[in-house]
């Protein structure tokens, strides 16, 4: 019977892909030193900024693409078809939400993601600051004043060039150098904005601090940095939501997420990654090439990722820790769905350089479709980080049997006190549960849904409460149509 | 209530029930007795609606509804509800969650409104007394982690919650000891009405002692062979089913 459900018709639905119509300012295709030189001019950096662009883009320049130890299949991508820039023509100084393109107030609208902070004492927006990006760049940072009170910095990565030079200075390329990886380095070189975010001394951000990427321009690519700072004691929870217009082509999205967590601090950053994954057939979709890692730079401090992957027709993608501080702790949590035709190669890297410091790894992957979907996950424990601990547990939920899980786990262990287990399951959709739900009088979609849904419990529980709901409904509504 | 006239279904290339007719009006018990492998489940499986087997011929008409055209969702969105012989086990979803779905389900089928969160929670907590389950229970996930025991409270439970026409019990009393039978028993006892009907599938007397069938009957190698009243089930258990078997064998040779 399962054979016989899976062979109906796919057809899902992706509701994000409606494009928005604008006026933007749309760098030609291509690239070289003049683009990135003009991109740099454009946004006014200062030298510094444009020589560390320039040393990226030599360096990127040396490089070969990397496609041969992902387990990805995706055509090659021609680097001189693609736009740089784009950005929806605004006045130069955006003094209130008035001078945003109404446009992208409605488009951000539609997507549920209110840039008014007024709504949110009428309680249609809740407690969430946003730095809404359209294409290339930030278009508005909500809350900046309720938060610079507590002297949380909280702005496009573009603004943080100009006001806080000295901290992007100290900061950027500290964990992800551009020197990292082929898609780390082309980042470096044309990256058009992103968030900064940076939480003082003692203080917990009182809100969630939410980037939502749109891309919404045809032709260009999206890259962005999102830059961290936990300072000494500090705390902040972080979340990032994406969508894209339905197209036919495919499109390039490598950003760069760093973090940096001082003494006895914390960050909490979840992702719900809802690139367009192309058509049932394949066509279309975002190829998402993303560096994430965060560094425990010293002592007692904490840095947990959370992810609900279910967009994008490729994903290649590692939120890692680089554990360096003494008592420090890193964790991954990630769901990822793949249906269809897509792709997916993601999982984490947890890096124990110092003593006691303890890593966590849940992943559930769900294959559904035709689709791959791998967990590539490596656990190093470095000389010297006495006492590491490690616990991964790697689960593959399949649905039907055209589709792919694989896992990859890379355990390196250079210390003998370190304690590592690795627990890796997987299932597939029990006909015997599907039967029991419908017994119940639960039909087949809704069924699937509590199924997938209690399969992710763990994960998902680590969301925020309204990202977890949403997250829910994704899941539920990107398997709509796979399985009968 | 239900009416199964000449009921053949097979799986693969295996007849497995060869002809059973049974009419169940409301508020009877009616038990299914028989040695292993005589169809007892596959009858509890085709009537849910299991589609591991086929129906080859007959009719089974349930409240005027033509069953088997219906999904196993709408059968028990009808009021068609089994006790499975082994409840599924569903990680991460709670027993409450899966219950409060399954009744707004039922509802919406009816053209009802979802049940509002307060009525639904007392009705929780008036029927999992019935059954003396642990609330904590009605918090875990869906079978995971129950002993043999509470899984089949938990199924009783959960009919309690649906308030079922007709409730198919497939041996629900196997792998219980003693006092949780009792509790089956009473709760099964406990819901019984002038309006619902019960099946139920057992190997042993023991339970119809708790649970007392209006009719017994007999089915072996795919039909039923000998129908009767509650004495026959006393029969059975002093004779066993060897008579029967020779019985029938002979006839069938």
């Amino acid at each position: 019977m399962a054979n016989e459900i899976l062979e109906e018709h796919i057809n899902s639905e992706y509701k994000w892909g409606f494009t928005t119509d604008i006026e933007t300012d749309t760098f030609a295709p291509g690239l070289n030193e003049q683009v990135v030189t003009a991109l740099s001019k454009k946004k006014n950096e200062p030298d510094w900024l444009l020589e560390f662009r320039l040393k990226a883009f030599r360096h990127w320049q040396t490089l070969p693409e990397p496609n041969n130890w992902a387990h990805l299949t995706y055509p090659k991508i021609n680097y001189q078809d693609i736009s740089y820039y784009s950005a929806p023509k605004i006045k130069p100084e955006l003094k209130s939400l008035d001078e945003v393109d109404p446009e992208i107030l409605k488009t951000f609208e539609k997507l549920g993601i209110s840039l008014e902070e007024q709504k949110r004492l009428t309680g249609v927006q809740s407690n969430i600051a946003v730095d809404a990006v359209f294409d290339s760049v930030s278009v508005k940072t909500t809350f900046r004043e309720t938060l610079s009170e507590k002297g949380i910095i909280f702005c496009s990565f573009s603004e943080a060039v100009q006001e806080f030079p000295e901290l992007i200075k100290k900061y950027m390329g500290t964990v992800v150098p551009y020197t990292d990886n082929y898609f780390a380095a082309l980042n470096s070189a044309v990256y058009s904005d992103g968030s900064f975010c940076y939480i003082p001394k003692g203080v917990r951000c009182p809100m969630e601090l939410s980037t939502y990427f749109r891309i919404n321009a045809t032709g260009t690519g999206q890259f962005e940095r999102t830059l961290i700072v936990a300072d000494e004691g500090s705390y902040v929870s972080y979340l990032e939501g994406c969508t894209a217009p339905q197209r036919d082509e495919n499109q390039l999205h490598a950003a760069i997420v760093e973090i940096i967590t001082h003494k006895n601090a914390e960050v909490k950053y979840s992702t719900v990654q809802n690139w367009y994954p192309g058509d049932k057939n394949g066509k279309g979709g975002i190829f998402n090439f993303v560096t994430k890692r965060g560094i425990c730079l010293e002592d007692n401090s904490k840095i947990s990722w959370t992810q609900v992957e279910t967009g994008s027709a490729i994903t290649w993608k590692y939120p890692s820790v680089i554990l360096k501080g003494n008592n420090s702790v890193g964790e991954f949590y990630s769901v990822a769905l793949t249906n269809n035709m897509q792709e997916a190669d993601t999982g984490t890297k947890m890096i124990h350089i110092g003593k006691n410091t303890r890593s966590t790894i849940i992943s559930k992957g769900i294959s559904a479709g035709k689709s791959n979907n791998s967990y590539r996950g490596l656990v190093q424990i470095r000389k010297g980080a006495t006492n590491a601990r490690n616990f991964s547990q790697c689960d593959s939920l399949l649905m039907g049997d055209k589709c792919g899980a694989h896992t990859f786990p890379y355990i390196e262990i250079k210390d003998k006190t370190a304690i590592v287990e690795h627990e890796a399951t997987t299932s597939k959709i029990g006909e015997d549960q599907l039967f029991y739900c419908k017994q119940r009088g639960i039909d087949n979609e809704k069924a699937i849904g509590l199924i997938v849904n209690g399969y992710c419990k763990e994960v998902l529980n680590k969301l925020p409460m309204e990202f977890a709901v949403e997250a829910q409904k994704l899941l539920a509504v990107s398997l709509e149509g796979s399985v009968g | 209530m239900i009416s199964i006239k000449n009921l053949h279904a097979s799986i693969g290339e295996k007849e497995i029930l060869r002809g059973i007719n049974l009419e169940i009006k409301a508020g009877e018990i009616h038990a299914v007795m028989g040695p292993n492998g005589s169809g007892k489940s596959t009858l509890a499986s085709v009537l849910a609606g299991r589609t591991d087997y086929e129906v080859t011929q007959g009719e089974v008409i349930f409240n005027g509804k033509n069953l088997l055209d219906l999904s196993p969702e709408d059968r028990a969105r009808e009021g068609l509800f089994l006790a499975f012989q082994y409840p599924v086990e569903i990680p991460g979803v709670s027993n409450i969650n899966f219950l409060k779905t399954a009744v707004n389900e039922i509802r919406a089928y009816k053209g009802q409104e979802d049940m509002p969160a307060k009525d639904f929670l007392a009705l929780v907590k008036e029927k999992q007394k019935l059954v003396e389950l642990d609330g904590k229970l009605a918090n875990r996930s869906v079978n995971e982690g129950f002993s043999g025991g509470e899984k089949k409270r938990n199924e009783i439970f959960q009919m309690a919650m649906l308030n079922p026409k007709l409730a198919i019990l497939d041996e629900t009393d196997s792998g219980l000891d003693i006092d949780a039978l009792r509790i089956v028993a009473s709760g099964v006892n406990a819901l019984k009405s002038k309006d619902n009907a019960y099946i139920v599938i057992t190997h042993y007397q023991r339970l119809l002692d708790y649970i007392v069938p209006d009719f017994v009957h007999i089915l072996y190698n795919g039909k039923i062979v000998k129908s009767g009243g509650k004495e026959l089930a006393l029969e059975l258990e002093a004779k066993g089913y060897d008579e029967i078997k020779e019985k029938f064998e002979s006839l069938e040779s």
